[in-house]
């Protein structure tokens, strides 16, 4: 098998690859490697490469494999990771200036999971600064490009992750979902994402953006792989107060079993379903729809009407959450400095650092969420919020009676060209219209491809959401959905992606 | 900035036109053995930075966990405040930038505190111009959780504050251990009392969380730091005046004093028909004064906020009543039964507990001595020895067992007073306990009526004039003869019994 034909398997597949011994980590490694090399000049999909750790890791699996030890499931199959986690030794910068030359000294406990499944980390995914944005645009290193139309953003923030899996940087990558940014990368880059429920992922280590929000999930090809990933990065973390201490939900069992969806019950959110979407986008939903009826579910429409309300409800709480986490940033400790002429005071280079090393979309919302926590606002903004996404959470419950997985498509649209929305923050926050419901109402949520556009020739996502704790449903549905998706389409949507011309 | 002196009235003038008005808060360093959040050592005086972790340097992805033994400490305190604990409650963020602050926030709870709706009754001693002793209600509006600073070190300029330093060095190392703020309700009618009261509470305070165990206690170290809220109501209005918050005041003396600053230099102000400035003042040990701090004003915006990362606290009426039963004595109340079941007078038991000898006496009771005895020995000869040596009267090598043997020497006529305080110098010295001191020293009184009677006849005889004065009826002149028996028996005798045996010899009725 040469080196490109490696970078095209699933994970999946990898991993049994290497159990049997077809190949090595080291080999594995190394095509995953060189195809970085070459493309990624041209995507901007990872911020750094550790070429060397991931070898050594590699070269430790193929040892340890060669000395007949039980390994992990997932041993010698390499990740990439976005750089929003951070890794000891390793620079972890959240798409930031401020922290630019930043080196943590210590792992995020993802990372450690990554260590102990044996998995070699290739590199850090670029990002929008501070996973604020869905375009990867608002990076301080630069747009990745989406793989299929290098003129096109692959979504945000985790841009960088989703590029990279689905241009085979990597097989299987890391995301953090505040509002989508797991959810929407996948769906223009024509790729699998999960949000798994609020909890079920540790966020020690991971560089905050909206604590209540925020949730760590796989960036992969399939559903199945998804599932593999999610299974390595879930579990109690008594460093993280608010994860869950409960068994994680069987996601590779509901992954690799049966295809028939019998009686399961398919709710349509009559409010982020139907109205204001791409063609492309509304006539594959519907299509998929179908293919859900043909394989035995039941699709019903159930209405959340305060869903209207989630957008400025999350651009209340997300923003103000935001404003506080990002305080720490004062380069006194750690993080970029500058000093202004004279003899300034602390706070004169506080405010100095953080004006030079913060872009306009981090200011933005630092000044929206102080402004929504100030005493005299805090009722009428942050307070009247969290009212809505208590509705917005009984939505949620409401529709879970009526329907074992509610539905929508994942974007309005395909992937749109780079610079268009840039000047129009309200358009680029409506791009996560119908992924911020879930993140409202801690809910998880699963991005997977299905089919392109006929007008663009761009992959559209089809969003799964299910209760809390219930993620297995999103896998079973998921995988189910993807084979009938593969044999009517004549293959995944992800293999449709044209070859990448290599800038000169 | 320049301290300048302000003006201030008489304070007996003072007390004639204006009701003081008082807010105590105080911060109570928990003893537990990590920090609030993370699981860092809270030693104190270790090497600067050194106790410190990602949580507590609030380095990029790091998050807080509660401390469960802080927790359960802060239950403790409100219990012991007689405080209705919550049954929900959460942490929430100060938002404010300092470089001591790692986030920029301070966890800290806001409107949901752990413990609320308590009082606490203190003991106010008679004082120096003669005013009796009274007991003062300390209504406790709430006791809640947060994290400490770091400690900044401002290097250069005038003040030791940041503005005109030329540079500031900061000690993570405190940065995250856990406090408790005990705040009271507005403390009203306690009048010319007032600086007595603000000093017994902090006293009481102080006594019940050492009994509590919860906190070392050093107010010189800071473990227990007082803000003193201070304000004037002219007498016979109902309208709180404008309050100063004089921060840090951290001894029991200076907070009598700070308040009592603050009440002649309100008065001035207001006499002078100008306003009091809401402000904070710190306070100056050494010149007994107040100066401006930064203005405070209720509009302060912190953009509290619930904190997201932690998870709400929630302690079940199981847990708290198993917390409940933990607590000790009150220590007021535990002093009063103490003095009822010594015998001491209130002057006696002011004396011990100022000695800090009330548990070693309980002690010391408990192994067998007489209370009289014990309270002899901790509060007079072993106080002095420690004293002497710079020691804690504790430290001294002696044991409550040691004065319980010694007093039964004494008590069963092996001894004397004299020779007891040489047994314990053998003691302190380390050469045993008392009755192995008191036989290698070969100390017993002499058992030998016939000496003693030759001794006595001898005494007299030598000193015929006294025995005269004696006779005729001056029986307290026995004691220069018994000085003089004593000597003529190298200190081997009773003094009681030589007395008794001159009385006998001189047909005198003792």
């Amino acid at each position: 098998m040469t080196a490109r034909d490696l970078t095209r398997l699933t994970a999946l597949q990898m991993a049994d690859g290497l159990a049997a011994g077809e190949f090595t980590s080291v080999e594995l490694t190394q095509a995953h490697l060189d195809r970085i090399e070459r493309l990624n000049p041209s995507l901007n999909a990872y911020l750094l490469v550790d070429a060397e750790g991931a070898l050594a890791t590699a070269a430790n699996v193929d040892a340890a494999r060669a000395a007949g030890e039980d390994l992990p499931r997932l041993a010698g199959v390499p990740v990439a990771v976005k750089d929003i986690a951070c890794t000891r030794g390793l620079p972890t910068t959240a798409g930031s200036r401020m922290l630019e030359h930043f080196v943590p000294p210590y792992d995020a406990t993802i990372v450690t999971r990554l260590k102990d499944a044996r998995m070699p980390i290739l590199g850090k995914t670029n990002m929008d600064e501070f996973a604020m944005g869905s375009s990867t645009e608002h990076s301080a290193f630069g747009p990745t490009r989406n793989p299929w139309d290098l003129e096109r953003i692959p979504g945000g923030s985790g841009g960088g992750s989703s590029a990279a899996v689905a241009a085979y940087l990597a097989p299987l990558a890391i995301g953090s979902d505040t509002g989508g940014s797991i959810r929407q990368p996948a769906a223009v880059t024509g790729s699998v994402g999960v949000k798994p429920t609020y909890g079920a992922v540790s966020r020690y280590g991971i560089i905050a953006l909206a604590s209540s929000l925020d949730q760590i999930g796989p960036c992969a090809r399939t559903v199945a792989d998804a599932a593999l990933l999610h299974e390595v990065l879930a579990g109690h973390d008594p460093m993280d107060s608010t994860s869950i201490d409960a068994p994680v939900p069987p996601v590779v069992a509901a992954a690799t079993g049966t295809r028939d969806l019998t009686g399961l019950r398919v709710g349509v959110v009559k409010e982020i379903a139907r109205e204001g979407y791409q063609e492309g986008v509304s006539r594959c939903f519907e299509e998929a729809l179908q293919h859900l009826r043909d394989l035995g579910a039941q699709v019903v429409e159930v209405s959340c009407p305060h869903f209207v309300h989630a957008m400025a409800a999350y651009y209340l709480i997300q923003p103000s959450e935001a404003s506080s986490n990002l305080a720490r940033y004062d380069a006194m400790r750690y993080g970029s400095r500058t000093t202004p002429e004279g003899s300034p005071s602390a706070e004169q280079v506080m405010a100095a650092s953080r004006d030079a090393a913060f872009g306009d979309e981090v200011k933005r919302r630092i000044i929206l969420g102080t402004y929504a926590l100030s005493s005299g606002y805090y009722d009428a903004y942050y307070g009247q919020a969290q009212k809505v996404r208590t509705l917005i959470a009984g939505d949620f419950t409401a529709a879970f009676e009526q329907a074992d997985v509610l539905v929508s498509p994942t974007t309005p649209t395909t992937a749109f060209r780079i610079g268009d929305k840039l000047d129009d923050p309200m358009a680029m926050y409506l791009n996560d219209i119908a992924t911020i419901p879930a993140n409202l109402a801690g809910v998880p949520g699963m991005s997977i491809p299905s089919g392109v556009a006929d007008e663009d020739g761009l992959p559209v996502g089809f969003q799964l959401l299910a209760p809390a704790m219930e993620d297995q449903r999103l896998y079973a549905v998921g995988a189910a959905l993807e084979a009938r998706l593969a044999e009517a389409q004549g293959g995944y949507v992800f293999e449709k992606a044209p070859e990448i011309e290599v800038q000169a | 900035m320049t301290a300048t002196t302000d003006r201030t009235v008489p304070y007996a003038d003072a007390l004639t036109r204006y009701e003081p008005v008082m807010g105590l808060e105080v911060h109570v360093e928990l003893s537990t053995a990590t920090k609030m959040f993370c699981g860092c050592a809270t030693e104190f005086g270790a090497e600067p930075n050194t106790q410190t972790c990602p949580v507590c340097l609030g380095l990029p992805g790091a998050l807080p966990v509660v401390n469960r033994t802080a927790v359960e400490s802060a239950i403790r305190i409100g219990l012991a405040l007689n405080c209705r604990i919550a049954e929900w409650c959460r942490f929430a963020r100060k938002n404010y930038f300092y470089p001591d602050m790692p986030k920029n926030f301070q966890t800290s709870q806001y409107d949901e505190p752990i413990a609320f709706d308590g009082w606490l009754d203190v003991e106010v001693p008679a004082n120096e111009a003669g005013e009796p002793p009274f007991t003062f209600r300390v209504e406790i509006e709430r006791a809640h959780m947060e994290e400490d600073t770091g400690k900044s070190t401002h290097v250069g300029g005038a003040t030791g504050r940041i503005h005109g330093a030329d540079y500031s060095v900061v000690d993570y190392n405190r940065a995250g251990i856990p406090l408790i703020e005990i705040v009271t309700k507005p403390l009203v009618g306690a009048g010319d009392r007032a600086p007595e009261v603000a000093r017994a509470y902090v006293a009481a305070l102080r006594d019940l969380l050492r009994a509590l165990d919860v906190t070392h206690g050093r107010m010189e170290q800071g473990n227990i730091r007082c803000d003193a809220n201070v304000s004037l109501m002219p007498i016979g209005s109902e309208v709180l005046g404008t309050r100063t918050e004089t921060k840090n005041v951290n001894s029991l003396r200076s907070v009598e004093r700070a308040v009592r600053y603050e009440i002649t230099r309100h008065a001035a102000v207001l006499d002078a028909g100008e306003k009091v400035f809401q402000e904070t003042r710190h306070w100056h040990e050494d010149t007994g004064i107040t100066t401006a701090g930064r203005p405070k004003s209720d509009a302060d915006d912190y953009r509290y906020f619930p904190e997201p990362d932690l998870v709400p606290v929630a302690p079940s009426r199981e847990e708290v009543e198993r917390l409940r039963a933990t607590l000790p004595e009150n220590p007021a109340e535990r002093r009063k039964r103490l003095q009822g079941e010594w015998g001491f007078s209130d002057l006696e038991m002011r004396d011990v507990v100022n000695a800090g000898a009330v548990e070693v006496i309980e002690e010391t009771v408990a192994a067998g001595a007489s209370p009289a005895a014990a309270r002899k020995w901790w509060t007079g000869d072993l106080a002095r020895r420690a004293n002497a040596d710079g020691v804690a009267v504790t430290d001294l090598g002696v044991t409550p067992a040691h004065i319980a043997e010694l007093d039964g020497l004494v008590t069963g006529g092996r001894l004397n007073d004299s020779m007891a305080r040489q047994v314990m110098d053998g003691v302190v010295a380390g050469e045993g306990t008392p009755t192995q001191v008191a036989d290698a020293r070969g100390l017993e009184l002499v058992q030998d009526d016939g000496a003693l009677q030759a001794a006595v006849d001898k005494v007299i005889a030598a000193n015929a004039d006294v025995a005269e004065k004696i006779k005729g009826g001056k029986v307290q002149a026995a004691g220069a003869l018994i000085g003089q028996v004593m000597k003529e028996m190298r200190g081997q005798a009773d003094a009681a019994k030589a007395r008794e045996l001159i009385l006998a010899t001189l047909g005198v009725e003792g």
